[in-house]
C-alpha cells in the first residue's frame, strides 16, 4: 500500500489525530500526535494490509538555531522531531512516522517532553526510546526501565540537544 | 522464603541462594567491552541484563559538527570489522539526499568490495565463535584468510582496518594493475577452506552439542526485538536487503545471481553445496545463526566472482568523491544496507548546508544484543558466551 493509503487508513481511525503527510524533501512521513502513536502504532502492525511487523529506528532530531545570524533565516520555529522507521516485510514496504513535540514541556526549560511508549508494541522499542531519551531527552511514560543507556547513570543532560553544553568535570576528571 | 533457607540449614544441608555475577566489561567472551549482570542459581541463568556504552564516542554529536563526507572515517570506527559496509552504508544514504547515482563501474566495484567485506566479517565471526567454544584451530584458519582479504584492502586503499574508501559519489582510487588476478586467486585457494571450516565446526559433534537447541529465538521474537541479518535469517525469515531493500540500494545488485540464505523445509540452499542440518539443531538456535554465517560467505564468493566479470566489462569511471563544500539539499533520507552483521541503517538530515543538521546511525548489533536478555533466561552459565558469540556484536556499532 502507498504511503498516502496508509496515512488514510490511520485517518480513518484516528480521525483529527493524525496530521497528514508531510515531505521535507527525501522520505515522506506520516504525522501522527503523541496521544494517537500507541494506537496509530498497534494499528500499523496488526492490520492484515499494513502488517509493519518491525521497528528499525527511532529518532529525535532537535531543531533549534543556536547561531544568532541565521535565526532570522530559519524557516521553522524551536521544537523537536521523533521518527519512527518501520518495515513490514509482509508487503516488502516501509514507513516513517513522525511525532512533532515541543522542546521542552510546558515551555519550561529542563522539563523533558513526554511521548507514550511503544515498546509494548514492538519489543525493539525498549532499548531504542532509551536511547532517545538518554541522547536527546523525551521522556516516554509507560516504559518498563527508562534510564540511560549509552551515557553514565549521573550524566548531566542530553547531548544531542542542540544546546547542550558538555560538562567542565565529571567526578573530578577534566572533561574539556 | 530466608526463613526456610534457615531451617534448611539448620537440619545440616547447604544453604543456597541467588548470585549476582559481573560478567565483564572485560571478559574476552563478551567479544569487547560489554558488560552482563548475571543472576544465578547454581548454574542456572534466571537473568542476564547487559549494560552498554563503555565505547560511546559520541559519533552521531560529530555528525552534526563536521562534513557529510567527513563522517565517513567515523562510520569505519562503528562496525571496524567492516569498514567498507559501514563507508557504503553512509554514501548511499547521502547520494540518496542528494540525487547522486554512480556510474557501472562504480557500482560493480561496490558490490565486490562490499562482499569481500561480508566475508572478512564472517570469517571473524566465526573464528571468535569456536575460540568461546573453546575450540582454537578455526580461529587460526579463520584469521589467516581475513588477513588475505586485509592484504587485498590494503592494495586498494592503504589500510587494513578503517577504510574510508568508499565515499559519497564514488570510491577513493580505483584498483591497482594485477589486482583482480590476485583476488581471483585468493577465492580458488579459500573456496576449499570452507569446507574444512564446516569439518571443524558446522558439522563438529562437541560444537553441534555447544550450540544446537541453544538460545533458541523464535521468527516472532526476531521480528519484535528488530534483529536482522543472519540472526533474523537464522530463525527462519527470508528476508535479505539486498533483494528486499530500498530500490536505490537493491539497484546495486540488479542482474545478480545470489541465494538469501535461510533454511527452508530443513534445508539450507545447496548451491554451492553445503553441510545438512544436525537433527539436534531448532530453527533460531546458535547453531543456524552460525551455520547461516557460514553460508552466506559461499553466496558472497558468488557475488565476487560475478562482480569482477562485470567490473572488467563496466564502462564509465569510479567517480570521485564530493567537495566538502557540497551543500545537502533540505530533506530527511533514511536508508538500511544490508551489513554482514545486519541491517545497518543511517538517516541524514540536510538543512541547506553542508554539515548535516542530524547524522543517525541504526546499528544492527544494538538491535540483535537487546534479544539477549530474553535468550539467556533459564539457560546455563556455560550457554551465555556461546548465545552472546552467535549474535555477532561489535560493541564499537552498538555505543558508536
Amino acid at each position: 500500500m502507498e504511503i498516502a493509503g496508509v496515512a488514510e487508513r490511520l485517518k480513518a481511525r484516528l480521525g483529527g489525530l493524525v496530521e497528514g503527510l508531510q515531505s521535507p524533501g527525501g522520505d515522506q512521513a506520516i504525522v501522527v500526535a503523541a496521544d494517537a502513536l500507541p494506537e496509530a502504532c498497534r494499528l500499523l502492525r496488526d492490520d492484515p494490509d499494513l502488517r509493519f511487523e518491525m521497528l528499525n529506528c527511532i529518532t529525535a532530531v532537535d531543531y533549534l538555531q543556536t547561531d544568532p545570524k541565521k535565526v532570522a533565516k530559519t524557516p521553522w520555529q524551536p521544537h523537536l522531531e521523533l521518527l519512527y522507521h518501520l518495515s513490514s516485510l509482509t508487503h516488502r514496504t516501509r514507513l516513517v512516522l513522525k511525532v512533532m513535540l515541543p522542546r521542552w514541556q510546558d515551555d519550561v526549560p529542563g522539563r523533558l517532553p513526554r511521548v507514550p511508549s511503544v515498546s509494548g508494541v514492538w519489543r525493539a522499542a525498549e532499548w531504542h526510546e532509551r536511547e532517545v531519551y538518554d541522547l536527546s531527552g523525551v521522556e516516554f511514560f509507560g516504559h518498563p526501565d527508562l534510564r540511560r543507556i549509552l551515557c553514565p547513570e549521573d550524566w548531566d543532560g542530553h547531548p544531542l540537544r542542540k544546546d547542550y553544553q558538555m560538562p567542565k568535570e565529571y567526578h573530578g576528571i577534566r572533561v574539556r | 522464603m530466608s526463613e526456610d533457607r534457615e531451617s534448611l540449614a539448620t537440619a545440616g544441608e547447604v544453604r543456597t541462594e541467588e548470585l549476582l555475577i559481573n560478567m565483564g566489561p572485560q571478559h574476552p567472551s563478551t567479544h569487547g567491552v560489554l558488560r552482563v549482570v548475571l543472576r544465578t542459581d547454581g548454574e542456572l541463568v534466571l537473568d542476564a541484563v547487559p549494560h552498554i556504552g563503555y565505547l560511546h564516542r559520541c559519533a552521531e554529536k560529530i555528525g552534526e559538527k563536521v562534513a557529510a563526507r567527513q563522517w565517513i572515517p567515523y562510520t569505519d570506527r562503528m562496525d571496524y570489522l567492516a569498514g567498507m559496509n559501514m563507508n557504503l552504508g553512509w554514501s548511499l544514504t547521502v547520494e540518496r539526499l542528494l540525487g547522486l547515482e554512480v556510474m557501472e563501474k562504480a557500482r560493480h566495484l561496490r558490490v565486490l568490495i562490499a562482499e569481500l567485506g561480508r566475508i572478512a566479517s564472517h570469517l571473524v565471526a566465526a573464528g571468535t565463535y569456536g575460540l568461546d567454544l573453546g575450540s582454537f584451530t578455526p580461529f587460526m584458519y579463520c584469521f589467516r584468510e581475513r588477513e588475505r582479504i586485509l592484504n587485498l584492502f590494503e592494495a586498494v586503499c592503504g589500510a587494513r582496518l578503517t577504510y574510508s574508501y568508499i565515499t559519497i559519489g564514488g570510491l577513493m582510487a580505483d584498483l591497482p594493475p594485477g589486482w583482480l588476478e590476485q583476488c581471483e586467486a585468493f577465492l580458488d585457494q579459500f573456496v576449499p577452506v570452507i569446507d574444512d571450516l564446516h569439518d571443524l565446526l558446522s558439522t563438529n559433534a562437541i560444537f553441534i552439542k555447544r550450540t544446537a537447541g541453544v538460545g533458541v529465538l523464535s521468527r516472532e521474537d526476531a521480528l519484535d526485538y528488530g534483529c536482522t541479518g543472519p540472526v533474523l535469517r537464522g530463525s527462519g525469515v527470508n528476508w535479505d536487503l539486498r533483494r528486499d531493500g530500498d530500490p536505490f540500494y537493491t539497484r546495486m545488485y540488479e542482474g545478480y545471481q545470489f541465494d538469501v540464505v535461510v533454511c527452508r523445509d530443513g534445508a539450507y540452499p545447496q548451491n554451492p553445496p553445503c553441510p545438512r542440518v544436525p537433527r539436534e539443531a531448532v530453527l533460531g538456535d546458535c547453531w543456524h545463526r552460525f551455520f547461516v554465517r557460514m553460508v552466506e560467505v559461499a553466496q558472497s564468493i558468488r557475488l565476487v566472482r560475478q562482480a569482477m566479470q562485470r567490473y572488467r566489462q563496466a564502462e564509465g569511471d569510479i567517480g570521485r568523491p564530493i567537495k566538502l563544500t557540497d551543500k545537502l539539499p533540505p530533506g530527511e533520507v533514511y536508508l538500511e544496507t544490508e551489513c554482514p552483521k545486519g541491517q545497518m541503517g543511517f538517516l541524514v538530515v540536510g538543512q541547506g548546508e553542508a554539515v548535516p543538521w542530524r547524522a543517525r546511525a541504526r546499528s544492527s548489533s544494538f538491535c540483535n544484543l537487546s534479544a539477549l536478555r530474553h535468550l539467556c533466561r533459564n539457560c546455563l552459565i556455560a550457554d551465555v558466551p556461546a548465545i552472546v558469540g552467535s549474535l555477532d556484536i561489535v560493541l564499537g556499532e552498538v555505543d558508536r
